[in-house]
C-alpha cells in the first residue's frame, strides 16, 4: 500500500523518516465500547498492524460510517472521517482518488455495510481500489438498540423482529465472491486474535480492495452467537495457505484445518457457503484483477500549464 | 381548401425583381426536424456564423423526451430556435419569426405550443403532401388547416427531390440543404459557414465534408432562384475576442479554470453534459471525472477529495439534489469545503427533465435537518457560468463551506457569445501545504469573531483528528454538552454574516431613487426581466429591477432599496399561487421561493409574479405581468376580497 509516492508537493517537508512509532503514536481517545465487545479487539489488532508496518499517522486515514463500530477512527491517532451511515466507501474513494498517497482503512458494521450501504459495498468491490476494508460484524443492530440486521441469523430474536428474524442471513462472503472484480475476500474472527492480527496484515499487503469480515458478538444484544464454536473450536475450520493466512500458534487448539488456494475462485465460493463450520482465512485473492485507482491515478498538471491547456480550448469556441 | 394558404410554389419565378429585403433589428429562427435528422447542427453552425458575422445571438435547443422518438410526430420536435440581433441578445425572445421544418408534424408541435408569431414565415418540405402514402398525405393536409388558424407564410421546399441529386440518404444531408436556405435568407458567409462545417465534421471523412458543402450551395442557390424575400439584420463585427458556448460548458471550463480537480457526478439531466465535456480533456488537466454509483456516492467521493486536499465539485439536477441532503449536512458540520452544481430542471419529482425551473432555490437553502447554513449562489448569464465556479470554490475554500451553484435548464442548453476570458493563474487553487500543524493547533481554530478556521487535511504531520458529523468541539471530540454545542452552530453560521459584510447591495436597473414597482430577480431569468422592464418603461411605465446572484447569505441593502418603491415584486420560474383562484386568500397563498425568502429576510410585503411553462419566460408575458403590477398599485388589496367573497 506504501508503493505510491506523494502525489502533492512539498509533502512533509523537513520531516525525517527515522521516527520510531509506538503504540502511544496511534492511540487516540479511550474506547467507549461496552466491556466485552468485539470492537476492542479489533482496535488492538489493527494498532499492532500499524506499529509492525510503521504506518506513518499523518499519511494514514480511517473512514467509518455510523454505528458502534464505526467509533473506530476517534481511538486511534491517525487522520480519521466519521462519516454518514453506510456512506463509508465513497468517502474512502475520494480520499484515495485524490491522494493516492495516503493509506486508507474503511471501517464498517454489518448494518452500515450489508444494509444501508449496500449499493456502496457492492461497487467498491468492482472498483477494487487499494485499501483495507473491514466489516466488524456482530449480527445486529447496536447502537440503535437490536434491531434485525441483515447478517442477523433467521430465527434470532430483536426488537424489531419479536418472533425472530424473518428470513435466512446475508451471506456477506457469497455476496462479495459473486461480485466482479472482487480481488480479496478473508473471513477472521474476534476471539481469536492471532488469526485476526494476520488476516488484517494479509488484506494490508493485498493490492487492491482488500476486504476482511471480522465475526463479532455483541455483549449486549448477541452474547451468544457463537457460543458453540467457542466451546468446541473443532466447529471452527482454518483455511491456510501460503498465499491465504498461516498461524501456526493455532494448531494445536484449532485441528480442523484445510488447504485453500485463495487463486481457486470457485473452491473459495464453495467454501464461504453457509455451513454448519465456521471458516476463517483467505477465500480469494488475486492481485491482477484491474485497480480503478491505479488506472485514474491523476497526473500532476502546473497551473500554468492547465492555463495553456484551457486556452486551446476556448480557441475551439472562439468566435 | 387549405392548400390554398399553402404557396404553390417556389415562390419567386426565376426571372422575377430583386428580392424584397426586411430590414429588422432582430429576428428568431427555428429549424425543428425529427430526431436524429440533424436540425440542431444546422442551427449550431447558423448560431455560430451569425455570432462570428456581428449579431447577438441566444440558441435554446428543442429536445424531445425521448432519444429516438416515432418520426413525424410532433412529440419527436427537435432543433434549435435561435434568436439573433443587431446589438447583444439576452434571452430565447418572444416569437419565431421564421421557421424550417423536415415535416409538417413538428412543425405543428411548434404552432400548438404557440411559439411562432402569428405572421412567421415557414418553410418546409414538401415531400409529405405527394407522398405515396394516402395516410402521409392526409396527415399533411389536416396539418394545413389547422395551421391555417394563423397567418403564417407557408411555403414548401423541394427539400428531399433536391438533395436526393447529391445524397442517396437524403435524411443525412437535408440539414445541410437547409443551412444553405437560411444562409441565402439571411446573407450569412459562406466561406465562414465552409469553415463551421469543416470544423463540425473535422471527425468524420473528406468526402463527408465535400458532400455536405455541395449541399449548403444546393440549398444556397435554390432559395437564391426562388425565395422572393431576404431578412438583413444588421451585424456589428465583435471589437473584442468572444467565445459562443452553452451554459454547461461554461460551467466546465470554469471549473477547469478554477484548479478544480475532481468531479464525481452521477447522469442526471440536464447537467450531464458537463461532464461529457469534462471527460474528454479533464485528465489532460490532472483532473479526475468520477461517474459514481449513484447521486450519494457522488457526493461522497467530492467530500472525500475535498476532506483530502483541494475542494472538488459535484454536479446534479433536483432529484440528485434531494439524495445529495445528508451528505451536505456533513460537509456543513465538518466544515469541509464543497461546491454543489445544481443544473434545475422542473419539478417536484422526476417532474420535466429536460426543461427549465427555478424551483430549487428553497432547497438549496434550507433542504437539511437541523441548521446547515450554506452559501448558494446562482449564474445569471452564461458568462458568469464560467466565472461562477470559480468565485465558488474561493469561498468554498475561504470559508470551509459549501456552495451551491444554481444553475438552470435554460442556461444549461442556451449558447451566447460573450467576451473571452483572460485567464489569471490565480485562479487555481494552490496545491495544499502538507506543512507540520503546529502544536496546540485545533482542528477548528474557530476565530472568536468570525467562525473562521484553517483548515487541516491528511499529510499534515501533528494536525491527526477525526472528523466527524456528530456534534463536536473545537478539538473535533464528540460532545453532546448544551454549550458545545450552541458555540459551534454559532460558528458555522457565523462565517455566512461575515460573508454578506463583503458583499456590496445589488445594482438598481432604472430608477435608482425609486419608483412605482421594484421587480427582484435571480439567476437565468435576467435577460428576460431586464428586457421587459426595458419595454415597460419605454412605455412609460415606472418600473425598475435588481437581480441577485448571492441567496445565501441574501446581499445587503435590500429592505433600504425596497422601500423605495411602492411595490416590489419576484419574477421567477417556479410555482405561486393565483391571487384570483378558488380559496386563495393572502393569508393561505403560497409564493415564489424568492418572494418566499425576501419577505421572510426583509419583512416587505413583497409579490411574485411566478409561471412553470416549462420553458424560459419570454419577455413579452413578463412585460404583461408588469403591467398589471403596475395597474393594480391602486386596487390593493382586490385580490384579497375577492378570495373570502368566494
Amino acid at each position: 500500500m506504501t508503493e505510491f509516492s506523494c502525489a502533492i508537493s512539498g509533502c512533509m517537508p523537513g520531516m525525517d523518516d527515522d521516527r520510531r512509532f509506538e503504540l502511544g503514536d496511534y492511540e487516540g481517545a479511550m474506547a467507549r465500547w461496552c466491556p466485552g465487545c468485539g470492537d476492542h479487539a479489533v482496535l488492538t489488532a489493527v494498532q499492532r498492524l500499524l506499529i509492525a508496518e510503521q504506518l506513518k499517522p499523518e499519511q494514514t486515514v480511517f473512514v467509518s460510517g455510523i454505528g458502534c463500530s464505526s467509533r473506530f477512527p476517534h481511538y486511534l491517532k491517525t487522520y480519521g472521517f466519521h462519516g454518514l451511515h453506510g456512506r463509508a466507501f465513497p468517502v474512502a474513494t475520494g480520499v484515495k482518488l485524490h491522494r493516492p498517497d495516503l493509506t486508507v482503512f474503511v471501517v464498517m458494521g454489518d448494518g452500515d455495510c450489508c444494509s444501508i450501504g449496500a449499493a456502496h459495498w457492492v461497487h467498491a468491490i468492482r472498483y477494487n481500489m487499494n485499501m483495507v476494508a473491514l466489516l466488524l460484524d456482530n449480527s445486529i443492530y447496536g447502537l440503535t438498540k437490536k434491531q434485525t440486521s441483515p447478517t442477523t441469523p433467521q430465527g434470532f430474536m430483536t426488537n424489531t423482529q419479536p418472533t425472530g428474524s424473518f428470513l435466512p442471513a446475508l451471506n456477506p462472503l457469497s455476496t462479495m465472491l459473486g461480485t466482479t472484480n472482487v480481488s480479496f475476500v478473508a473471513q477472521t474472527a474476534e476471539w481469536i486474535p492471532a488469526h485476526l492480527y494476520a488476516t488484517l496484515r494479509a488484506a494490508y499487503h493485498h493490492k487492491g480492495l482488500g476486504f476482511v469480515r471480522i465475526l463479532q458478538r455483541c455483549p449486549m444484544y448477541t452474547p451468544s452467537l457463537y457460543e458453540r464454536a467457542l466451546r468446541d473450536p473443532s466447529l471452527t475450520e482454518l483455511l491456510v495457505h501460503d498465499d491465504g493466512v498461516n498461524a501456526p500458534e493455532l494448531e494445536p487448539i484449532y485441528v480442523n484445518r484445510i488447504v485453500h488456494d485463495p487463486a481457486n475462485l470457485n473452491e473459495g465460493r464453495r467454501l464461504a457457503e453457509d455451513s454448519e463450520r465456521i471458516r476463517l482465512g483467505v477465500f480469494f485473492r488475486d492481485e491482477t484483477r484491474p485497480r480503478y485507482d491505479d488506472i485514474r491515478r491523476p497526473r500532476k498538471v502546473s497551473p500554468a500549464a492547465r492555463m495553456a491547456l484551457l486556452n486551446a480550448e476556448l480557441d475551439k469556441y472562439a468566435v | 381548401m387549405a392548400l390554398d394558404t399553402v404557396e404553390s410554389v417556389g415562390v419567386a419565378s426565376h426571372a422575377s425583381a430583386a428580392p424584397t429585403v426586411l430590414h429588422v433589428p432582430e429576428h428568431t429562427i427555428e429549424i425543428v426536424s425529427d430526431s436524429g435528422e440533424g436540425a440542431q447542427k444546422c442551427g449550431q453552425i447558423f448560431a455560430a456564423v451569425s455570432a462570428k458575422m456581428g449579431n447577438g445571438v441566444w440558441t435554446v435547443e428543442i429536445i424531445p423526451a425521448e432519444i429516438q422518438p416515432p418520426p413525424r410526430t410532433p412529440e419527436g420536435a427537435s432543433g434549435n430556435r435561435i434568436r439573433i440581433g443587431s446589438g447583444p441578445i439576452t434571452n430565447w425572445g418572444d416569437e419565431t419569426h421564421l421557421v424550417l421544418a423536415f415535416n409538417e408534424q413538428v412543425l405543428l408541435s411548434r404552432h400548438r405550443l404557440g411559439a411562432l408569431a402569428d405572421d412567421a414565415i415557414i418553410l418546409v418540405e414538401n415531400l409529405w403532401a405527394t407522398h405515396q402514402n394516402p395516410d402521409v398525405r392526409a396527415a399533411w393536409e389536416r396539418a394545413i388547416e389547422e395551421l391555417a388558424s394563423c397567418h403564417y407564410r407557408i411555403i414548401p421546399v423541394p427539400m428531399e427531390e433536391l438533395c436526393l441529386t447529391i445524397d442517396e440518404n437524403p435524411r443525412k444531408g437535408k440539414n445541410m440543404f437547409a443551412l444553405g436556405l437560411l444562409a441565402s435568407i439571411y446573407r450569412r458567409d459562406l466561406a465562414r459557414i465552409d469553415d463551421q462545417i469543416a470544423y463540425a465534421f473535422r471527425k468524420k471523412s473528406e468526402e463527408a465534408y465535400e458532400r455536405n458543402i455541395a449541399l449548403l450551395r444546393l440549398g444556397h442557390s435554390w432559395a437564391e432562384a426562388n425565395l422572393d424575400f431576404r431578412v438583413e439584420v444588421p451585424t456589428h463585427p465583435p471589437d473584442k475576442a468572444l467565445v459562443v458556448m452553452n451554459g454547461n460548458e461554461a460551467l466546465a471550463m470554469g471549473a477547469l479554470a478554477s484548479g478544480m480537480d475532481l468531479c464525481a457526478m452521477y447522469p442526471i439531466t440536464p447537467a450531464t453534459s458537463v461532464s461529457h465535456f469534462l471527460a474528454d480533456v479533464f485528465e489532460r488537466f490532472g483532473g479526475v471525472l468520477h461517474q459514481a454509483e449513484d447521486e450519494i456516492a457522488a457526493v461522497g467521493v467530492a467530500i472525500g477529495a475535498s476532506y483530502a486536499g483541494k475542494v472538488a465539485f459535484t454536479i446534479t439536477s433536483g432529484p440528485g439534489l434531494a439524495l445529495k441532503t445528508e451528505f451536505i449536512g456533513l460537509a456543513v458540520m465538518t466544515e469541509i469545503p464543497l461546491v454543489v452544481i445544481d443544473v434545475q430542471r422542473g419539478g417536484p419529482s422526476t417532474g420535466l427533465p429536460t426543461k427549465v425551473e427555478q424551483s430549487d432555490l428553497l432547497a438549496a437553502l434550507f433542504a437539511q435537518p437541523g441548521d446547515a447554513p450554506r452559501i448558494v449562489i446562482a449564474p445569471a448569464t452564461i458568462e458568469q457560468c464560467f466565472h461562477v465556479v470559480i468565485t465558488a470554490r474561493r469561498l468554498a475554500e475561504m470559508f470551509r463551506a459549501v456552495v451551491v451553484v444554481l444553475s438552470d435548464a435554460n442556461l444549461a442548453t442556451g449558447v451566447q457569445p460573450f467576451p473571452r476570458p483572460v485567464l489569471g493563474d490565480e485562479w487555481q487553487a494552490d496545491e495544499p501545504d502538507l506543512v507540520a500543524v503546529p502544536a496546540g493547533q485545533r482542528a477548528y481554530e474557530w476565530d472568536e469573531r468570525t467562525g473562521l478556521s484553517t483548515r487541516v487535511i491528511p499529510g499534515q504531520p501533528g494536525g491527526m483528528f477525526t472528523v466527524t458529523g456528530l456534534a463536536h468541539d473545537e478539538r473535533s471530540k464528540v460532545a453532546y454538552g448544551a454549550g458545545v454545542h450552541q458555540h459551534s452552530s454559532a460558528m458555522r453560521s457565523r462565517k455566512l454574516a461575515v460573508l454578506q459584510q463583503m458583499l456590496i447591495p445589488p445594482a438598481i436597473n432604472g430608477d435608482a431613487d425609486g419608483g412605482d414597482l421594484l421587480v427582484v430577480g435571480w439567476g437565468s431569468t435576467k435577460g428576460a426581466i431586464d428586457e421587459a422592464v426595458e419595454r415597460s418603461r419605454a412605455e412609460g411605465l415606472s418600473v425598475s429591477s435588481i437581480h441577485l446572484t448571492f441567496l445565501s447569505p441574501l446581499e445587503p441593502g435590500l429592505a433600504e432599496i425596497f422601500a423605495r418603491f411602492r411595490k416590489v415584486m419576484t419574477v421567477e420560474i417556479n410555482y405561486s399561487d393565483d391571487v384570483n383562484a378558488p380559496f386563495i386568500t393572502r393569508e393561505n397563498r403560497r409564493r415564489g421561493q424568492l418572494a418566499w425568502l425576501l419577505r421572510a429576510e426583509t419583512l416587505v410585503d413583497v409579490d411574485c409574479w411566478t409561471r412553470v411553462p416549462g420553458e424560459p419566460l419570454r419577455p413579452g408575458a413578463i412585460l404583461g405581468g408588469l403591467r398589471d403590477a403596475v395597474a393594480t398599485l391602486d386596487v390593493k388589496h382586490a385580490a384579497t376580497l375577492t378570495g373570502w367573497i368566494r
